[in-house]
């Protein structure tokens, strides 16, 4: 249940040069065609397993929404195949065809006719329906006094009142407060546990890597990558700063992880050592402890400025920490070709047991997508381990301290001491 | 292929009798009176054509002698026409008006001129079933020969769909198709004895009326009406095959261009 293949699909769409040469092709018989097919999307195929969330990324225009539609069936492909396996639900576009005029819960209903659904399970299941959208009394207000928010819950409860076998998600879903992106968030979470297979379209990094399993680059129609979805992000992140001119490489390590290197290379990361307190390099390093990051750049050609950025990820990908030398205003200006700069991050390591690694940008400014010179992921892997502090979960040493209080227990033991 | 038209259109039926039942509520929806408009309103006008022509301007038919004579033969040519009318003008804007569901969600398309003909019907029902009340009122009933609408009504209705589908199909990538509706409309109507009784026509112009598919189908209904007599049968045979091949014509456009549509709207 729940398995989508994707076979050799393309998309085109028909240009006539003039309005009349369509009238002709369709009505002088035997005609030629007329028409140019304006490709897409071309040559992708992929398959998702039962139970398994992919991610597709790509720019705008990359032909990601005329996938999903494809997918779900609004559009019909020019070439290849879809195969789909069990019952679908699509949020493209939430709330998409309610009426102004009529109360929320006569759109909720009308919304799930459109969905398929009978009136008898619509009742039946609207109890759930109002319980998740949280709106309220409004349930019962015209949609013309919503706000969009509301609309958005509304539409979201009324779309997954079902749990589907195969749940296509488009970024639509990022509006609404954050804690109901949360909350459905978790949804499709519970969802994915109970064996939903879920295509899931998205800029949001975090969103990618919590939930999916593989993640799929579209660019300009095409498939530019598959695989592991830290590994399709950080080649993403890469070609996003590198429309113009730089170069992608991407660098198998020996612990199976990809490393992405990418830029235009005027200037470039020569060296990235973790010091201890001793100076001396290390790549296991005690919760807690200061260290150092010590960074030589090389400048290849004169720079009128350049900002190094360092970031710690942790495992999964998710960003721990980052700074840049913007961002403490200490940008360096005018670099001459030949030049090389050393730079030292001092810093306590109070993380938690784990893998980190660590990701570093030379840029000009604070984002590397005005002009990157170079970005490069995994630049540096190391471990933290814990055998001084006592033993917490998470990322984050906060160093916790406690005080116990038992006002009770005092009165308690005050009597006891009382009546002895 | 038809058949799965059929069933999603049952799988649908839902959200068909939902969508027509939104479209008749939110007509009257912030009004004082409500539903009450919607009998109002064709009231009105039945009153306007029966007493205003009738009695004021002493409109007759020539060969009856009924002073509600020329009222009735109005209502019974301008009501049907009215239901063809809105049939085929909504029929043809339908795709482009509901372009953005069509775009974004997947559902069988063919449920959008579904419910613009249960609509156009239910208007049909309401307005005529006044005017059959006022005939029973007024004592101008015509018994049982009433009976005999319906088949017209059938050919009627599957000829409208079957022109509303293929113009709404066609206006999608030609817009034209919509702007010459509304004149082609027009001019049908004025071609159509429905106002002025046939006998009024020069002679060219009632041999060009054999030409007009629409005039067996009006003649019915103002015969069963003005005359109580039964419709001539033979007379609506060419219609009827006509209307099932409109049909199919409609059918197979629409399922050969309906994925090319929504890459145009």
């Amino acid at each position: 249940m729940g398995s989508i293949i994707v076979s050799e699909l393309g998309k085109a769409y028909r240009q006539y040069p003039t309005r009349w040469s369509r009238l002709a092709e369709w009505l002088l018989p035997g005609a030629r065609p007329r028409h140019q097919l304006h490709w897409v999307l071309k040559d992708v195929s992929f398959q998702v397993s039962p139970g398994e969330a992919l991610g597709i990324i790509g720019v705008n225009g990359a032909g990601k929404s005329t996938l999903l539609k494809m997918i779900t069936g609004t559009t019909q492909p020019t070439a290849g195949s879809i195969r789909l396996e069990g019952k679908v639900a699509a949020l493209l576009e939430l709330g998409m065809g309610f009426h102004p005029e009529f109360t929320g819960r006569q759109n909720a209903i009308m919304a799930g006719q459109l969905l398929g659904m009978s009136v008898e399970e619509l009742h039946h299941l609207m109890p759930a329906i109002e319980g998740f959208a949280e709106i309220g009394e409004y349930m019962d207000q015209p949609v013309r006094t919503y706000s969009s928010g509301m609309q958005m819950r509304l539409a979201f409860s009324v779309a997954t009142c079902r749990r589907p076998d195969i749940l296509i998600v488009d970024e639509a879903l990022s509006v609404g407060d954050a804690y109901f992106q949360h909350k459905s968030f978790d949804r499709i979470r519970e969802f994915r546990k109970a064996g939903t297979t879920l295509l899931i379209v998205s800029h949001d990094r975090q969103a990618i890597q919590t939930i999916c399993d593989r993640a799929l680059l579209l660019d300009r129609g095409r498939v530019a990558l598959a695989g592991a979805p830290e590994e399709v992000m950080d080649f993403f992140s890469a070609m996003i700063a590198e429309r113009e001119q730089s170069t992608i490489r991407q660098e198998r390590l020996p612990n199976n992880r990809v490393r992405t290197i990418s830029g235009t290379g005027e200037a470039s990361i020569a060296d990235v050592t973790l010091l201890n307190d001793q100076g001396k390099p290390i790549d296991v390093l005690e919760t807690g402890t200061p260290v150092t990051l010590r960074i030589t750049v090389d400048i290849h050609a004169d720079i009128e400025r350049l900002v190094l950025g360092f970031m710690i990820k942790d495992r999964m990908g998710q960003a721990i920490y980052g700074i840049n030398t913007h961002r403490i205003n200490r940008p360096l200006e005018n670099l001459r070709a030949g030049e090389q700069v050393v730079y030292s991050y001092r810093f306590n390591a109070d993380l938690g047991k784990g893998n980190y690694s660590v990701a570093l940008s030379l840029s000009r400014l604070d984002s590397h997508l005005d002009k990157n010179y170079e970005w490069r992921d995994f630049a540096l892997i190391f471990h933290v381990i814990n055998t001084r502090k006592p033993d917490f979960v998470g990322c984050a040493s906060l160093d916790a301290q406690l005080e116990i209080e038992r006002p009770q227990l005092v009165q308690g033991a005050a009597a006891d001491a009382l009546s002895r | 292929m038809s058949m799965a038209i059929l069933s999603s259109l049952w799988h649908y039926r839902g959200f068909v009798l939902g969508s027509v039942q939104r479209e008749f509520q939110s007509r009257y929806r912030n009004s004082l009176l409500g539903a009450l408009w919607t009998i109002i309103n064709p009231l009105a006008m039945i009153i306007v054509y029966t007493v205003i022509f009738s009695r004021l301007m002493q409109a007759r038919l020539p060969g009856v002698d009924n002073d509600l004579g020329y009222g009735i033969y109005l209502c019974a040519g301008l009501l049907t026409w009215g239901l063809f009318a809105e049939i085929l003008g909504r029929g043809q804007a339908v795709f482009l008006e509901h372009a953005n569901l069509l775009k974004k969600l997947s559902f069988p398309r063919i449920c959008l001129p579904l419910v613009v003909v249960l609509n156009a019907l239910l208007n049909f029902a309401i307005i005529f079933g006044l005017f059959l009340g006022f005939l029973v009122v007024t004592g101008n009933f015509p018994g049982w020969v009433v009976l005999g609408m319906l088949p017209v009504l059938l050919v009627q209705v599957v000829f409208a769909v079957g022109l509303g589908i293929i113009l709404g199909v066609l206006n999608v990538f030609f817009r034209d198709v919509g702007q010459m509706t509304g004149i082609v409309l027009q001019f049908w109507f004025w071609f159509t004895p429905i106002i002025y009784p046939p006998t009024i026509l020069p002679e060219g112009a009632a041999e060009l009326l054999r030409w007009n598919p629409m005039v067996p189908l009006v003649q019915a209904y103002q015969g069963i009406f003005v005359n109580a007599a039964w419709p001539q049968w033979q007379s609506l045979w060419p219609m009827a095959v006509i209307s099932v091949l409109l049909c199919l014509v409609a059918l197979s456009l629409f399922r050969k261009r309906s994925g090319e549509m929504v890459d145009e709207l």
